[in-house]
């Protein structure tokens, strides 16, 4: 590894490690709860888990948590995901696959607009 | 690449491991294996979390709830219901003292974390020690970089504005001897770290070592810096391998960064240092006798003057701090002085690490405010005595200390005070005792350890301990006499004025203070041959209430020096002479007939 000279050098190891780290912050914008019962495992949720994942990865979204659930009771719907943002109605999708998880981060996530053709239900359960 | 969803931390400190953190981070990972979730869930492991008492101890983000006394067999538990199916393990997590609903996350609600004040442990069992880079992310470095573009006085002034004491127990002011050393000429200065925590129930230094080791490199590089020195020591138990690993994993690693060795940060600055092992002799924490050691010498304290500062390692000017005083100095430097004297209290700024241990709820580790009393300590962070008992002393400062009764709970914790209750700071460590201690029998176990420890070189501590020491089991075995309080005092006195070193002259302490406090016990034991705790075995013995003895026989048949006659359905007696004191009888007997009397 390079040696550290600077302030800036030293300040950039910290802004990685940050980075890395920040999954362990309880202090969040929002989070994607994958709803992770034998149902939605059986339906494609493992997918839908590694989706959301690489898609916030890949955006660079680190203020939203990834949470794993149980099932919900919406076992002919799944996968679902519950996409809970701050001072917004908790929203839960169903039939999420990989591609449709690229929409939600984009549209719900990002510019906080519900993907209403997915929409399960809006509100608290 | 996915990122981690859950991140686990799970408690590596010296309690966590002896309690079973091993299996149960084995338990862990297979459980990881087994559901498939080495993508999705990061382990880490980090030093202590403070609450040793309710180890192993294990935190899973994002959602920051902590589990507490971990099985094997509970961690696969844990990841089945709450990693996969997000539903919290209610009956792992810790109790609320404050409500009757358990406590998720302690950092919000538990009265044992929301009371503290973390300066010098406030990475431990949040980053993981083996990896620089989590250091780095707390502000790690940036102090010693500030400090490298400062000039060494005004460092030194930043440390002296602080208000820092050592906190390895006499509490010099940290800024001055930073100073004093800095201005003795010489071409060679070296700075040293005590590391040699010797005080019975004290365990801060190994704690800080081993959950955040980069924190005393940092700051010895800043103190050498500062002072004018290029090389270090840090001289360290060899009991603890733990942090000895940890510290040399952390040099390595700064080495690579170019954060420690030669050349730091391009800056021109080098600094370098070097661990010495010491084989465990208490004395060993007394400064001069550390340096005798870690020259290779006998560890045998020298004469005061010359102090360290002029005449230190190899004769050179040195500069001795110990672990605690070291991991305050980044912050200090890195959020100014101004900050830190705002915590505390006008004569002692910042925090004290204390170790709680004994009769007390919560035992373990924890970073308080200096001026903080010791009932908030007791009952709130420690949460009460268990089994409903009641405080009767807390012993600090180890075995040069003193033991506080419970009448002086609401003094300010600060060095003076316990100085003027006839005790000291020492290290931090507090053992609690209840209402079932034995205050004569505890003087006489700390006296019996710096007996033990005494390093023979000056009279008044070899001979004069070992005469009180004398007096003290003559007393417990009831065969005290008038005048032997008397003696003890005077004995004591002379030791304490006579001694070379800073451990002679304290170790008569725990005897004087008892005395002074417990006057009444002692004189119990000696007139009326009465040990009012029912502790010291030749004055107590056991009888058995011929009322509820319904003669089962259970007692005479688990008593393992035949002292217990009678027939069956016939009352039961317990021969004094032959019963060795050992108790068996009382936990078989279901009828409560047999009790412990003192006459």
């Amino acid at each position: 590894m390079a040696k550290i000279k600077s302030l800036d050098e030293l300040m950039k190891i910290k802004e990685q490690a940050v980075k890395d780290i920040q999954m362990r912050d309880t202090d969040k914008r929002g989070k994607i709860v994958v709803a992770m019962g034998t149902c939605g495992i059986a339906a494609g949720a493992k997918d839908t888990l590694q989706a959301v994942v690489a898609e916030l990865g890949k955006k660079g979204i680190e203020d939203v948590s990834v949470v794993q659930s149980g099932c919900m009771g919406l076992c002919d719907v799944e996968p679902t995901i519950e996409v809970v943002m701050e001072g917004q109605d908790p929203i839960i999708y169903g039939h999420v696959t990989p591609e449709q998880v690229v929409r939600i981060v984009d549209q719900h996530v990002q510019n906080g607009k519900v993907v209403s053709d997915l929409l399960v239900r809006k509100g608290e359960i | 690449m996915p990122v981690a969803t859950n991140t686990i931390l799970m408690c590596a400190g010296g309690g966590c491991i002896s309690a079973g953190e091993e299996s149960c981070l084995d338990a862990l990972n297979k459980a990881i294996d087994k559901y498939a979730l080495q993508d999705v869930v990061k382990v880490v492991e980090t030093g202590c979390m403070g609450m040793c008492d309710a180890g192993p101890l294990m935190v899973i983000y994002p959602e920051g709830v902590y589990y507490q006394k971990l099985t094997p067999a509970d961690v696969d538990g844990i990841v089945s219901e709450h990693i996969l199916k997000g539903r919290i393990v209610e009956e792992k997590l810790l109790d609320n003292p404050l409500s009757d609903v358990k406590t998720q996350n302690p950092y919000d609600d538990h009265p044992f974390f929301t009371r503290q004040v973390k300066i010098a442990t406030r990475n431990m069992g949040i980053i993981d020690p083996l990896k620089i880079e989590e250091y780095i992310a707390h502000d790690g470095y940036f102090a010693l970089q500030k400090a490298l573009s400062m000039t060494p006085d005004e460092v030194i002034a930043e440390v002296k504005a602080s208000g820092l004491r050592g906190r390895g127990g006499a509490g010099f002011p940290t800024g001055l001897k930073w100073e004093l050393t800095k201005k003795v000429p010489g071409d060679q200065k070296y700075v040293l770290c005590n590391a040699d925590e010797g005080d019975p129930g004290a365990f801060m230094d190994r704690s800080i070592l081993e959950g955040d080791p980069h924190s005393l490199l940092e700051a010895m590089a800043i103190a050498g810096y500062a002072i004018g020195a290029n090389k270090g020591y840090v001289y360290i138990r060899a009991e603890y391998p733990l942090a000895i690993e940890r510290l040399n994993e952390g040099i390595k690693q700064a080495k690579e960064l170019g954060l420690f060795g030669e050349n730091i940060m391009g800056s021109g600055f080098s600094f370098d240092l070097e661990i010495r092992m010491g084989a465990g002799a208490f004395v060993c924490g007394e400064e001069t006798a550390l340096i005798e050691s870690l020259e290779g010498k006998r560890g045998q304290p020298r004469n005061k003057p010359p102090f360290p500062a002029q005449k230190g390692v190899w004769g050179m000017p040195t500069l001795n701090n110990n672990v605690e005083t070291y991991a305050n100095i980044p912050p200090i430097l890195t959020k100014g002085s101004e900050w830190f004297s705002s915590i505390g209290t006008e004569e002692c700024k910042g925090t004290k690490v204390f170790c709680l241990s004994g009769k007390v709820k919560n035992t373990g580790l924890v970073e308080v405010p200096m001026g903080i009393s010791l009932r908030e300590v007791v009952y709130d962070i420690g949460g009460g005595i268990p089994g409903g008992k009641a405080f009767k002393a807390v012993q600090t400062g180890g075995p040069s200390g003193g033991c506080i009764p419970a009448d002086y709970l609401d003094t300010p914790i600060t060095y003076e005070n316990l100085k003027k209750l006839g005790t000291m700071m020492g290290s931090g460590g507090m053992v609690f005792m209840d209402e079932d201690t034995c205050m004569v029998d505890v003087a006489k176990y700390f006296l019996d350890f710096s007996v033990e420890e005494s390093c023979g070189k000056c009279l008044p501590c070899r001979e004069g301990n070992r005469v009180m020491l004398e007096i003290l089991e003559k007393i417990t075995s009831g065969e005290g006499e008038e005048g032997d309080l008397e003696m003890l005092e005077r004995l004591g006195k002379n030791i304490m004025d006579t001694s070379l070193c800073g451990l002679g002259q304290s170790s008569p302490q725990p005897v004087i203070s008892t005395l002074r406090y417990f006057r009444d016990e002692y004189e119990a034991h000696i007139r009326e041959k009465r040990c009012p705790a029912k502790v010291c075995k030749p004055l107590t013995r056991y009888i058995i209430d011929a009322e509820k003895c319904v003669g089962c026989t259970a007692c005479s048949r688990v008593c393992p020096v035949s002292a217990i006659e009678g027939a069956v359905k016939q009352v039961h007696e317990i021969d004094p002479e032959i019963c060795t004191r050992c108790g068996s009888c009382v936990q078989v007997c279901r009828f409560g007939a047999i009790s412990k009397v003192s006459p």
